[in-house]
């Protein structure tokens, strides 16, 4: 196998507040690991609150207070050297965001300046990276925009002219124009309608095969996954739950929660009642002891209340955090 | 046959632009549906964005007035509602269900504010109602959507999670005894495993206390699950319609056809 693109190891990154004396820590990342191959489409999902949008704040590096990160490391391979993302400077980090990593988020409304056209929004981006003469640059822009089959002309337009789709499009084709090795998409298509967003999803896997970048793609769509996404991984409060190949997820799911959220998905041409699971999401500030999920557990046991199960290997390439699939320890 | 809700060939036309650049936007076209007094059911319309189906709620709602036709509520036209009274007493029997459940409720303001508001409103024909009445019937209003007051009392919008949030938002509409539920979107903000629950309980409302509910969602999958009858809509026209699985399963129209077609399968092999 090819050496991965993004090494995150033992990733801890807490918010940590200081009110009235009190200390806070709101534990969003909690020791993941993970790697992504070249080329390869990596799913994050999990509900709302779970720290998805935290782990890929602190995976391409845009950490602010309250935002800390207290342990681990995040390490990007891009053209054959490796980059610890927390040991650059600003000025080295600027520049490799862009040209090697890139972002897609969700608002496409927040991305693009709303009172400027969107010619702007791409010379603020992707000027300075590119290297370029400005005729030569906007030369390479058109030719991006025409692959994408967009029409140059959303250029010279305003974002609210543009219909959701379009500027959801626009904004994938700005983070797309410098050819990044890795892209990081936050739920790019949650704002969409269905056949929209069937049209964005066909664009981005297209654009994913032509680039041959690899993709850390979150959302709480599993369906979205089953689409997209190569390899998934599941986050429940701040950790890693479960990671597999997407049809072996799909198909032969071994963590509780992950056969939940499998089995819940409505399909059409099926009306056997759908379960919703108990209780309520934990809270990050103070989450239950051992293992996060057990107070809404149908297999809880008395050791999933006290000690914390590690994710290991249960098949090659299947690794998941469940005492009930890998055993109590002795 | 008594009817609940008879919408009557309604049309909506929205006018844009000044004196010199007038353009007419036709949002709903001749829309025709009725929901039946005996038969409590779930209503899908369901359609891309700009369809005209949020348009149709507010119609229904009382909002917008038709351009076109007429919507008659318990055989009295929904437009024709002018009085202060009148508007408090239709208010009392069709109720709205939003979509961001965040945006729904002040973040400064305690959630159960708006509980004991609403009851308080509505119970305010028969004299001044007490307090210990106005908690009891909060009370009741969230047993039905599986929460208690204790629950509620006291909390913020942020220490409660979104589907807490959704599941109150359910209750304060159901306080006045409403006949009719519209739920604009209601589950398109929260993530899946809410999203069933949410829907759950649409279909235990309908069941246990005979509700009617339009149940607005771009959503295909849940539809099928939930709903009883269907309506699609493009372009502010209904373009097929009958019950919901049997449309679902053996759509007609090329555009339904489309959109079944658009709807992501969870499905290997």
């Amino acid at each position: 196998m090819a050496e991965p693109v993004l090494i995150v190891d033992r990733l801890k990154a807490y918010y940590r507040t200081h009110a009235f004396g009190l200390d806070r820590d709101i534990r969003a990342v909690d020791d993941i690991s993970l790697t992504v191959a070249p080329g390869e489409v990596y799913g994050i999902a999990g509900e709302s609150s779970s720290g998805k949008t935290t782990l890929i704040k602190t995976i391409v590096g845009a950490i602010r207070p309250p935002l800390a990160v207290v342990g681990g490391s995040v390490r990007f391979r891009f053209g054959g050297e490796i980059r610890d993302i927390y040991a650059l400077t600003p000025v080295q980090l600027q520049a490799i965001r862009w040209r090697h990593l890139s972002c897609i988020l969700q608002g496409s409304m927040n991305v693009l300046n709303p009172v400027r056209r969107i010619r702007h929004s791409f010379q603020d981006f992707a000027f300075p990276h590119m290297g370029l003469k400005p005729a030569a640059f906007w030369e390479a822009v058109r030719a991006h925009l025409a692959r994408l089959d967009l029409d140059p002309a959303v250029l010279d337009s305003y974002p609210h002219q543009l219909s959701g789709g379009m500027r959801q499009r626009t904004t994938i084709a700005l983070a797309t124009v410098c050819t990044p090795e890795f892209i990081v998409a936050d739920e790019p298509t949650t704002a969409l309608d269905v056949i929209v967003q069937r049209d964005v999803l066909t664009m981005l896997r297209d654009i994913q095969r032509r680039l041959g970048s690899s993709f850390l793609f979150v959302t709480h769509d599993m369906s979205v996954h089953a689409t997209v996404s190569d390899r998934v991984g599941i986050v429940y409060a701040g950790r890693l739950v479960e990671e597999a190949e997407t049809p072996t997820l799909f198909r032969g799911a071994l963590h509780p929660y992950t056969q939940h959220l499998v089995a819940s998905l409505p399909r059409i041409g099926d009306t056997t009642r759908r379960a919703s699971l108990p209780g309520r999401p934990p809270s990050l500030a103070d989450p239950p002891s051992g293992c996060r999920f057990h107070p809404r557990c149908p297999l809880a046991m008395e050791v999933c209340r006290e000690t914390v199960p590690a994710l290991v290997e249960a098949a090659p390439r299947h690794r998941v955090a469940c005492f009930a699939v890998s055993g109590a320890p002795s | 046959m008594s009817l609940i809700l008879d919408v009557d060939h309604v049309g909506k036309t929205f006018v844009q632009g000044g004196l010199l650049s007038r353009r007419q936007v036709e949002a709903v076209r001749d829309v025709s549906f009725s929901l039946d007094a005996e038969r409590p059911e779930i209503l899908s319309v369901v359609g891309e964005s700009g369809s005209g189906k949020s348009t149709l709620a507010a119609m229904v709602l009382g909002r917008l007035v038709p351009t076109r036709g007429r919507i008659l509520f318990e055989g009295g036209d929904v437009a024709a509602i002018r009085s202060r009274a009148g508007r408090r007493a239709f208010m009392a029997r069709v109720q709205p269900v939003l979509q961001n459940p965040f945006e729904a409720f002040n973040p400064l303001k305690r959630v159960d504010r708006y509980l004991f508001a609403t009851a308080a409103n509505f119970m305010a024909g028969d004299g001044r109602p007490t307090r210990a009445a106005i908690e009891e019937r909060v009370d009741r209003a969230l047993v039905e959507v599986g929460l208690t007051l204790a629950e509620v009392r006291g909390r913020f919008p942020h220490e409660l999670s979104g589907g807490q949030l959704q599941r109150t938002a359910i209750a304060r509409a159901l306080i006045p005894d409403p006949r009719l539920l519209v739920a604009d979107e209601p589950v398109s903000m929260v993530d899946a495993s809410l999203r069933m629950a949410i829907v759950n309980l649409f279909g235990a409302l309908r069941d246990r206390l005979g509700l009617s509910i339009i149940y607005i969602t771009h959503d295909l999958a849940t539809a099928y699950y939930i709903s009883d009858r269907i309506l699609i809509m493009r372009k502010g026209e209904v373009v097929e319609r009958g019950p919901a699985r049997a449309v679902l399963d053996n759509p007609q129209h090329p555009y339904s056809i489309a959109l079944k077609q658009a709807v992501l399968t969870p499905d290997f092999g």
